[in-house]
């Protein structure tokens, strides 16, 4: 994945980030450690306030870290400021930018001017990505005219004018509904695997979202990097047994004959089919305990002497929000309470990320321009 | 090919290293860019019909009827009707050039302008510009309606000063409004108060329903500081050559000289006052945190 000869898309050492305010300074980054190779798809994850929004900021050269250095693609974000954002774009969950009296067409050819492609080429590469993204039927129609979904998946698609080598995205799901965010996922997927090279940073408080496109991520909080690494290695850190649910057809001798095997920890019967009307087959489900997965071979040959077929089988792993627990010592509902917020079940999954605001009115007419 | 599936040009150095012709490409570019939505937008709300035009319309219709109530030589309506075109100039880089920034902050374009690799100057220009054809068009129409309504005669020996004057008053203009906007950002809604403060006055000494030179020492103070009032008083010499008599304030000559300096100044301060805001921005995070 790497590009041997690129430096690192992203290198942050030791950055803090102070605000002056009252009655007391605000430390929005606490001295924060970061590299990203090019190619990777890295996320930030962390609740509001960690810190994620203002690390995006000192790498967009928006603002300058109180201590540390951070560099772009071999770039300082203080000192070349201006390369780096020849080569980088941004997109924010629930952008508003632009002039909502423009069609989304003529919207995101007055952005590809800021990146200097010609006239011509302009119109070109705004037709291109208005497919791509799959806003034909909407091209000339008013940005304020367009529901949120449209809004993002338009914002996308300025973020990919000057065909960036890095993308910054922060939060960009945020507000929209599962189909959108579907379509926002993909095809940030499918640009970054388009071109070897071409970086993503992302930051989310959707631990689904982490989960299913980051190749690596971190988990920010207050300021601070708690834990780096790919999801699976996170949840490794807070998974020290390998937890299997193993469905069987019959099991003679109950769950007692498997946590006899070895490297079997525990063996428990969870159901026994009894219960489960409308199945035309009973059958055994075992939550299985081991030492480490390699043990699951040697209970897999062991059922067939146990008079047992294996109906399913599935691991059992720790989600990404119990490894912020593990490391936090909270929940990010938690930290909503904390702030304020609504509190509420955290989303299980991607398809749980719904908020109904697909549909919502059309957004308010913006007569500035 | 997909667009997303585009080949990229190289590598990030070298896509990051633009030359000078490019640098100034991508400026000028980004000029037309800022200037599109302005230049475009100018008819899809009819409502400035209403607000733009026959709103100030009225304002120099009354003056034109108390002038001619007093027997005011028939010039003063030609005056009159100077200034409600001007006016519009005056409107347009107070609210959308001075505010714009301030607005463009609130919609989250300011940090996509800051992002981008062009020059925040750049886009200044492009809204000033855009602004410029915009307003064009409607003291276009003020200053037809109002001479053809009112029957104005402009008597004029001195076209190419006349014009000279009328770009140079803009630009001093336009470069006010540019320094202006960054000011607005700094300074947040207490320069929007000043500015509302200040409107009134200004209009007053800038002397756009009369002659600024009967003000006397205000009248002279407002051409030195106020370019609208320069740039409205030397076109009032020029378009009706003849008919003010003494006025009291510099010759044509000497205000285009005046309108020059401003226009130079105000643009240079425009810039230092982009640069002051871009610093602050990324030192404290006065655009990042929206708080502040």
């Amino acid at each position: 994945m790497s590009e041997p000869h690129l430096a690192p898309a992203i290198d942050v050492r030791g950055v803090q980030r102070v605000y002056q305010a009252k009655p007391k300074d605000v430390v929005a980054l606490a001295g924060v450690d970061l590299r990203v190779e090019p190619g990777e798809l890295f996320g930030l994850l962390g609740p509001n306030g960690a810190g994620k929004t203002t690390l995006i900021k000192i790498l967009t050269t928006l603002l300058l870290p109180t201590a540390g250095t951070a560099s772009v693609f071999g770039f300082d974000v203080a000192a070349d400021a201006k390369r780096i954002r020849r080569i980088m774009n941004m997109v924010a969950g629930g952008e508003q930018s632009g002039y909502g009296i423009l069609t989304v067409r003529e919207q995101l050819w007055m952005f590809s001017q800021f990146y200097g492609l010609g006239r011509r080429e302009g119109w070109r590469r705004v037709d291109e990505l208005i497919e791509a993204v799959g806003l034909a039927e909407q091209r000339v129609q008013r940005v304020s005219e367009l529901s949120t979904g449209q809004r993002q998946k338009m914002n996308l698609a300025r973020g990919l004018l000057n065909d960036p080598w890095i993308l910054f995205l922060d939060e960009p799901t945020l507000g929209l509904d599962v189909s959108a965010a579907r379509t926002v996922r993909e095809l940030v997927v499918e640009w970054r695997a388009a071109v070897p090279g071409r970086t993503v940073l992302l930051t989310t408080h959707y631990m689904a979202e982490a989960d299913e496109l980051c190749d690596r991520l971190a988990i920010v909080d207050r300021g601070r990097i708690l834990a780096e690494g790919t999801p699976v290695e996170l949840k490794r850190r807070v998974q020290r047994e390998s937890v299997f649910r193993l469905e069987l057809d019959r099991l003679a001798g109950g769950a007692a004959a498997l946590a006899a095997l070895p490297g079997v920890v525990r063996a428990a019967t969870m159901s026994d089919g009894a219960g489960e009307v409308g199945r035309e087959r009973q059958s055994v489900v075992v939550n299985l305990v081991l030492d480490d997965d390699a043990a699951l071979g040697g209970v897999v040959g062991a059922l067939g002497g146990l008079g047992a077929r294996i109906v399913a089988l599935q691991k059992s792993e720790p989600s990404l929000e119990d490894v912020f627990v593990e490391l936090v010592g909270r929940g990010f509902d938690d930290e909503a309470v904390h702030h304020g917020e609504r509190p509420g079940p955290p989303p299980a999954t991607l398809a749980e990320m719904t908020h109904d605001t697909e549909e919502a009115e059309p957004l308010g007419s913006e007569v500035t321009r | 090919m997909s667009a997303l599936a585009r080949p990229a040009a190289g590598t990030p150095q070298a896509d990051a290293a633009w030359d000078r012709r490019r640098v100034f490409l991508a400026n000028l570019r980004s000029v037309g860019g800022r200037a599109y939505p302005r230049v475009h937008g100018l008819f899809r709300e009819p409502s400035w019909v209403l607000f733009e035009i026959l709103l100030p319309f009225l304002t120099t219709s009354a003056f034109v009827f108390v002038y001619r109530a007093l027997q005011a030589p028939p010039q003063y309506v030609g005056f009159v009707v100077l200034g409600g075109a001007m006016t519009a100039f005056w409107l347009n880089v107070i609210w959308m050039m001075a505010a714009q920034l301030y607005w463009e902050k609130d919609q989250g374009n300011l940090e996509l302008y800051f992002a981008s690799p062009v020059d925040m100057m750049s886009v200044l220009f492009g809204m000033a510009v855009g602004g410029l054809i915009m307003s064009s068009t409607r003291a276009a129409v003020v200053l037809a309606v109002g001479a053809v309504v009112y029957g104005v005669t402009f008597t004029v020996d001195q076209w190419g000063l006349l014009l000279l004057v009328f770009f140079l008053t803009l630009a001093a203009l336009y470069g006010l409004g540019m320094m202006l906007s960054s000011l607005f950002v700094l300074w947040g809604r207490e320069a929007w108060h000043l500015t509302q403060l200040l409107q009134e006055p200004v209009y007053f000494v800038s002397g756009l329903n009369f002659p600024v030179g009967r003000l006397g020492f205000l009248g002279a103070l407002a051409v030195a500081i106020i370019p609208l009032a320069v740039g409205l008083d030397a076109m009032r010499q020029l378009a009706f050559a003849g008919a003010l008599g003494p006025t009291g304030t510099p010759p044509p000559e000497i205000e285009a000289l005046i309108l020059v300096a401003m226009a130079v100044a105000f643009t240079w301060m425009a810039r230092v006052m982009l640069r002051i805001l871009e610093r602050l921005a990324r030192e404290k995070g006065r655009l990042s945190a929206r708080w502040r």
